[in-house]
């Protein structure tokens, strides 16, 4: 027993409390998970939910365009059709929440898969064009539709997702770590276990080769566009269920574009990246409106802030603060604490001498 | 019937076509994807509703001095952003989306989110086929196909047209042969913006100005690009006039059916692409390595 725990202390302390990023990960979860202990505020909880749920968005669109390369410029496709059919299933066959959720992220994947028919023979900017397309033709057919689905003002009188305001913060932000951690570990491309997160970087970065050395490229793009589709499907279920309203909103050319935001501002290419995104511009936002004049220049901000995040830093924040406080080593490609100057493990010289 | 058919969806494809040979041409010469390019349509407007009715400048001078505005706010975009990262296609994609955001949150902080109208240049109208039609509308066919036209002339018959051509084909050659890539580019984009401004000032007075009129052009100038094909001018002309013709029939045979224009335009693009990918009159490349 005493050695089993000696080998998770070690463990604990080589993963993550030798990688400042882990350990900024780890007080970050912590955060989140006791914040209902702090403040029982309202108005705080559903902008960390709302928050939550954007993080969640945002990660969906990285896995697919940041990792595979599938600019998808109309992710809110997913995140609407899974609001929508969750709605539906909750209105007309009065199914409860924790049914309706995972249908409609199946809806999801199934939408992800019409989508991605298209992108086994486009590739990138028609790609783009088309996906963008998707929801906008889905706009429309809700509005031609408006007894069935609400038209314009969408569905409302949804089933609350729990009886509770703290449960329902218990249960998205535990489906959003989970989530977080899965999409995680299917894009680490130096995971041991999952070969998919180096695949999708081949699909990417050069995809003749990686078909070229055998890899089924169409079904893993197919794969990414499930997976993807599933996540952003969670997060639209959630939400649904969470505000109790499906509306067009859900579709909205805006909403896809601000997944893009809230991650090429975090770091695209890491799923942190999404996720810090969404956390930092979300609230900031949200408090920003409070104001009568941030009323008025949210937006404006946020362009400005997109236009500086990619001319001055085009990586992302993330990326960004990493590199200022993690060092690789360059023999065994151990992650240290920038203040090393000796590697952890094979005591190689982290930085060229100084002359 | 007919006639408003006929005449309306002449009128929108011509637009549709100014607007989309512009975005397609700073494409494929910079291989920019300017989603800000209706932005640019969307400020002439503006600039023309503030000269006319706020400041009561002229007609004629406030019209060359929109569109002089908006090609040298053009310009300065590209000097300032696109060029500067203009090695990621996302990236540049990225920035021209946030400067769409950017322009529309100015006007609307400036004027408010309502609807105005621009006086028309040329009051009256016409019988034509038992319809009667405005001199404006047969302005704006007019002007459409003169434009077209123009430009026609400009890219095969100029120097800097063949230059611009040659800059498209190939852009190593071409900078070998001596031709300054960096001033092409410049040129193409000023020529692309100056487009969609001419477009913005013959339509200002048609539609109503308001800051949001981008989002609806946008949509069919990038259906009607890509159903054209990328790279091909005369496969987006045609394109153009297709989904001119179909918004203008879809509206004026199912009533009350304003949000479909856009859904039927995309779907044709999205069968068109289902059967063929590159686009009408695109050419098909080998797969190119990127």
């Amino acid at each position: 027993m005493r050695n089993y725990l000696y080998l998770l202390y070690g463990w604990v302390r080589g993963e993550i409390f030798a990688i400042p990023g882990r350990v900024i990960a780890l007080i970050f979860f912590i955060c989140l998970l006791s914040a209902p202990l702090i403040t029982q505020e309202p108005y705080y909880l559903r902008i960390i939910i709302f928050a939550t749920l954007y993080a969640l968005f945002a990660a969906s669109w990285d896995l697919l365009a940041g990792f595979t390369g599938q600019l998808n410029l109309g992710h809110a496709l997913f995140f609407g059709v899974a609001a929508y059919a969750a709605a539906l299933f909750n209105k007309y066959l009065h199914l409860p929440p924790w049914m309706t959720i995972p249908v409609g992220a199946i809806a999801a994947v199934f939408v992800g898969l019409i989508v991605g028919i298209p992108a086994l023979r486009l590739r990138g900017f028609y790609l783009a064009l088309v996906t963008l397309s998707f929801p906008l033709i889905l706009t429309g057919l809700i509005f031609m539709f408006p007894d069935f689905t609400g038209g314009e003002m969408g569905l409302s009188d949804i089933a609350r997702l729990s009886s509770s305001g703290t449960l329902n913060y218990f249960i998205i932000v535990i489906v959003f770590a989970v989530s977080t951690l899965i999409m995680w570990k299917f894009t680490d491309a130096g995971s041991k276990i999952l070969r998919t997160g180096v695949i999708l970087h081949a699909i990417r970065e050069d995809e003749i080769a990686a078909r070229a050395s055998g890899i089924n490229t169409t079904g893993y793009k197919l794969l990414a566009f499930a997976v993807s589709g599933f996540f952003a499907g969670i997060a639209g279920g959630l939400y649904v269920h969470f505000i109790r309203v499906a509306g067009p909103s859900t579709l909205e050319l805006f909403f896809s574009f601000q997944a893009i935001l809230w991650t090429v501002f975090g770091g695209i290419t890491t799923i942190y990246g999404a996720v810090a995104g969404a956390f930092i511009l979300y609230p900031l936002v949200e408090i920003m409106s409070n104001y009568p004049w941030g009323e008025k220049v949210r937006f404006i901000f946020l362009a400005v802030t997109l236009i500086c995040t990619l001319l001055f830093m085009p990586e992302g924040i993330t990326v960004w603060v990493r590199d200022k406080i993690e060092v690789k080593c360059p023999r065994c490609k151990l992650t240290n604490i920038y203040m090393r100057t000796h590697c952890r493990a094979c005591r190689a010289s982290l930085r060229l001498e100084p002359k | 019937m007919l006639g408003d058919i006929l005449i309306n969806g002449l009128m929108a494809g011509g637009m549709f076509a100014i607007l989309a040979v512009g975005f397609s041409l700073i494409f494929g010469v910079a291989k920019i994807l300017n989603m800000s390019h209706t932005a640019f349509y969307m400020i002439t407007a503006f600039l023309i509703l503030i000269g006319v009715t706020l400041l009561g400048f002229p007609l004629l001078p406030s019209l060359a001095g929109s569109i002089a505005i908006t090609m040298i706010l053009g310009i300065l975009c590209f000097k300032l952003f696109f060029d500067r990262v203009k090695e990621h296609q996302t990236a540049v994609m990225i920035i021209s989306v946030a400067l769409a955001m950017l322009f529309q949150e100015i006007f609307l902080l400036a004027f408010g989110g309502h609807y105005r109208g621009v006086p028309p240049f040329i009051t009256g109208f016409a019988e034509i086929l038992g319809t009667r039609v405005s001199y404006q509308h047969l302005f704006a066919i007019g002007a459409s196909a003169l434009i077209l036209a123009g430009l026609w002339v400009l890219l095969s018959r100029t120097k800097l047209g063949i230059a611009i051509r040659a800059v498209a084909e190939d852009r190593e050659i071409a900078n070998l042969m001596g031709i300054d890539l960096s001033r092409i580019f410049m040129i193409v984009m000023a020529i692309s913006v100056a487009l969609a401004g001419l477009a913005g000032a013959v339509l200002a007075p048609i539609y109503m100005v308001s800051p949001f009129m981008w989002m609806q052009p946008l949509v069919i100038t990038l259906a009607a690009v890509v159903l054209g094909g990328f790279g091909s001018i005369g496969g987006c002309v045609i394109a153009s006039f297709i989904l001119g013709y179909t918004e203008t029939i879809v509206t004026f045979l199912v009533p009350g059916s304003t949000f479909l224009r856009g859904a039927v335009s995309l779907s044709i693009m999205v069968l068109v692409l289902l059967i063929r990918p590159e686009g009408l009159f695109g050419v098909a490349f080998e797969e190119e390595r990127l």
